[in-house]
């Protein structure tokens, strides 16, 4: 644990990457093999799961400090969070423990079969026998995800260079559902085994938004092919083995949610990996992202809901075909295929749809297609260099985004809390108002736009101007107007405004308008795709 | 009913029956001063009153005021109240004062820490009835480690620095944290370099204490001299041009906010040390116990939460009072005001 807390130590003490991957590639290159796939397990958030609930760790590390709860829960939300907290508050140690990595999490694992007194009588002990940066590495082991910024990507090259691997072929062996009770260092990572790939998908390929005046960097627009962005849930679909597999982009397998795709096994070969989008498409159309939302959040998909949002498979790539990897043909090329597959097969029988790719002569014909985005239902559009092999991560050059201009509203800052992280002990979450009948109706929270300053001089006059405290919310004065940007809106049962936007965000601090000037709610009604 | 000794009005802490302030944010005519931070020693007073080794210093800040030092635990009877200074152990010549009227006592701590530093003359726990506290830290989250340790810390990663062939950028504010830093280097290390404004403040106070030999980096100082040194600056010179002259450098804070990660990292400097002249938690408590009051007032800092744990857990008559030393704000913000405003004025 000391070498795995020190590392974590110093990955949390620079920002700089060059300085993240020396560290970790030196761990990996010292760390014994369960300690390494348990390192790699816990930045590419494979955490074991959950062996006490936050409320009993915040009971027991309050019981062993001596001090009330309400208390704990003050200084929590200054300190922004729950493993820091504990960390601080338990009194100092005065012993030590040299148990590894390895060993901690393997008694976490058992830990949750545990019954209670004794779960509390291990975390006492273990609380007291480390110091207080592997106490808050223990706590996070415990708790939650391990946002030190350090990417999956990072990681991933840290670890080529320890192991002579290539980075690619490190990020697929990397995917899928493994976990380091299933696996070993050697198998996973040294060792090649077919059967692990059975269902494992291809790392995705990602694109960076243009930049400004990107037209005169890209070339001759005849190079690039064009799509819509569609706006569901970016998938891989595997067909193997007579077997479906649904891969999110997060990584996540999400094969039972669409029981959809089963029907694929009738038309597609084995040996046949997809990438797409998962979108509603209700009475032979595209339906709005909202739609989907109700299906993802759900455990039982019943038939009812099913029918009301079917969803089907919008193809951008083909990413293997016959069973060999096709990533590195060219992007035209790997679309021959994908379109010939798409025509040959009954494909609106089964849910899979093609992308449809197209060419523009003038950057100013491509402008007017993105024009209708919104009419479309996508998000703007995609831009693939005709001769791009499809990457791993996200990479610029060949790949870009297009999107659409965002929505943009005029309102009155409510409401304030403190941040998390890096923003601990800053009001910098807000509530956004809009002007209803003469009164302020709450209608979205934003936490990102502002530059660092700004938030400082905003956190500074909310400190000051703040009407009402209830716990880490304070209610403020109207009195600033931000602009503020969002992606998508729909009408919306859950919230108080009747309206739920998407991706909100700050776009500037609108120090010319008075709060009057602020939008109404019937504006941001009016916003609605009809 | 009575009139409490002291009240807070919108000018600053009020002793009525002396018509004195103390530590007073608006101009009056009689203030006495706690220590040099600039929330506690403003401009536009008639008369200063504080203790004689923060003479230079605030005649440094402030320029040609009218002022009277005084010694630690010498009494000054102004219309029949008696005052007197003791160390407060934040910075060199900090004081709480004492103020006794008809056997009735009161202390105000201005900004105090009680360990030691090495430097500032060290906290004394005083005997009262009334005990008007600061509490910047008054969290149980916040625990200092002993400063020998901590400065066996930045003495190692000073060394490093210098072995890979870096220069050692250590912030910490020109009145008091820069000093103290100053004191604990390890000169078999290096050699000490200033920033302007740490500099000119070590100028004033040298004259009352001893502090290791010091160069000012002027434009004629060349990159080759400075390397693998320390270099002393305040906050304020971080993500300055000035900095560039150290390139490749590093940087370290040390400030008790240096406790929390987001603090570290929202200032996007390589190293925090965790260093105070704040008392912690348990300096905090064990102060106010020291005193034997009966009533304490929690003024700047975690006021609310501090003072509802003395209710209800120690059960204190305790309350708190607004007043305008930077609150709740970070030390090191209050640090760049500070710097801004020193340096306007070099």
């Amino acid at each position: 644990m000391k070498d795995f807390a020190q590392l974590i130590k110093k990955l949390d003490s620079t920002n700089k990457t060059n300085e993240k991957v020396a560290a970790l590639t030196s761990y990996f290159q010292q760390a014994n093999d369960e300690d390494k796939l348990w390192t790699i397990a816990i930045l590419s958030h494979r955490r074991p799961k959950r062996p006490v609930n936050t409320t009993l760790l915040r009971l027991w590390a309050t019981e062993i400090s001596g001090i009330p709860l309400w208390l704990f829960e003050e200084s929590y939300h200054i300190v922004g969070d729950l493993a820091e907290t504990i960390a601080l508050i338990l009194p100092t140690s005065k012993k030590h423990s040299d148990k590894s990595l390895s060993k901690f999490v393997a008694e976490i694992i058992e830990l949750r079969t545990l019954p209670e007194e004794e779960k509390k009588q291990y975390l006492h002990e273990n609380w007291l026998a480390l110091n207080y940066f592997e106490r808050f590495v223990f706590n996070k082991i415990l708790t939650g995800s391990f946002r030190i910024g350090v990417s999956q990507k990072l990681m991933t090259r840290a670890l080529s260079k320890a192991t002579d691997i290539d980075e690619d072929v490190l990020a697929y062996k990397l995917m899928g559902n493994w976990t380091p009770e299933t696996t070993t260092f050697q198998k996973l990572i040294l060792e090649h085994n077919a059967e692990d790939y059975l269902s494992k998908p291809y790392p995705f390929y990602l694109a960076y938004a243009v930049e400004d005046n990107f037209q005169e960097d890209l070339g001759p627009i005849s190079e690039w092919s064009f799509e819509h962005k569609w706006d569901g849930i970016r998938s891989q679909v595997i067909i193997r083995n007579d077997e479906v597999f649904v891969w999110s982009r997060g990584e996540e397998l999400v094969t039972d949610k669409y029981p959809e795709f089963q029907r694929f096994l009738s038309e597609i070969p084995n040996g046949t990996v997809i990438d797409g989008e998962i979108l509603p498409f209700v009475d032979g159309e595209i339906g709005n992202f909202n739609a989907l939302q109700t299906r993802i959040g759900r455990k039982n998909l019943s038939k009812a809901l099913l029918q009301k949002t079917p969803v089907i498979l919008n193809a951008y790539d083909l990413l293997e075909w016959n069973g060999n990897d096709i990533r590195q043909k060219p992007f035209s090329e790997r679309r021959k295929i994908l379109d010939q597959l798409i025509q040959d097969c009954n494909c609106s029988e089964i849910g899979l749809y093609l992308s449809e790719t197209m060419s523009f002569k003038t950057w100013e014909a491509a402008a007017e297609e993105r024009k209708l985005s919104r009419e479309k239902r996508s998000e703007g559009l995609m831009l693939k260099r005709k001769d791009s092999p499809y990457l791993v991560g996200r990479k610029k050059g060949d790949w870009w985004k297009w999107k659409t201009d965002p929505f943009t509203i005029d309102a009155v800052l409510t409401y304030a809390m403190r941040g998390h992280g890096r923003r601990a002990n800053l009001y910098t979450d807000y509530t956004f108002a809009l002007w209803d009948d003469g009164e302020l109706v709450t209608f979205a929270k934003a936490y990102s736009g502002l530059t660092d300053a700004e938030f400082k001089q905003v956190d500074n006059w909310i400190k000051r101007n703040t009407l009402e405290r209830f716990g880490p919310v304070r209610s403020v004065t109207p009195r600033h107007v931000f602009e503020i940007a969002f992606e998508g809106i729909a009408e919306s049962s859950r919230h108080k405004s009747g309206i739920a936007t998407r991706f909100p965000r700050i776009l500037r601090w609108r120090k010319d308008k008075p709060i009057e000037e602020a939008n109404t709610l019937d504006d941001l009604k009016a916003l609605i795709p009809k | 009913m009575k009139q409490p000794l002291l009240v807070f009005n919108n000018k600053g802490i009020y002793c009525q029956q002396a018509g004195v302030y103390i530590d007073a944010w608006k101009p009056v005519d009689k203030c006495i001063i706690t220590h040099g931070h600039a929330d506690h020693s403003r401009w536009g007073h008639k008369h200063y009153i504080t203790h004689t080794k923060n003479v230079p210093i605030i005649k440094h800040r402030l320029g040609e005021i009218s002022v009277t030092g005084k010694e630690w635990n010498e009494t000054f009877i102004i219309n029949g109240v008696k005052f007197s200074l003791h160390p407060a152990g934040h910075i060199m010549a900090s004081s709480q004062v004492r103020v006794e009227y008809k056997g009735e006592i009161w202390v105000f701590t201005g900004d105090f820490k009680t360990e030691g530093d090495g430097l500032a003359e060290v906290y004394e726990p005083v005997k009262c009835h009334t005990f008007i506290t600061e509490c910047t830290f008054g969290l149980p989250a916040f625990k200092w480690t002993p400063q020998a340790e901590v400065f066996s810390d930045i003495n190692n990663w000073w060394a490093t620095n210098k072995e890979e062939g870096r220069t050692s950028i250590l912030f910490g504010y020109s009145l008091g944290k820069a000093q103290r830093l100053l004191k604990h280097l390890d000169t078999s290390i290096g050699k000490i370099y200033t920033h302007g404004a740490v500099e000119n403040m070590t100028e004033v106070v040298r004259e009352n204490y001893n502090l290791p030999e010091t160069t000012l980096i002027t434009r004629d100082t060349t990159k080759d001299e400075i390397k693998g040194n320390i270099v002393v600056a305040p906050p304020s010179a971080h993500g300055s041009t000035w900095i560039r002259k150290m390139v490749p450098y590093v940087t370290a804070s040390a400030s008790g906010w240096m406790t929390f990660r987001g603090a570290r990292r929202r200032r996007a400097i390589d190293k925090g040390f965790v260093l105070s002249d704040h008392a912690d938690w348990e300096g905090l408590l064990a102060a106010i116990k020291a005193t034997g009051c009966e009533k304490v007032i929690a003024t700047h800092g975690y006021t609310d939460i501090f003072s509802r744990y003395l209710r209800e857990e120690l059960g204190y008559d305790a309350r708190t009072e607004k007043t305008q030393y930077e609150e709740e704000s970070s030390e090191t913000a209050t640090a760049t005001s500070v710097e801004e405003k020193i340096e306007k004025k070099d």
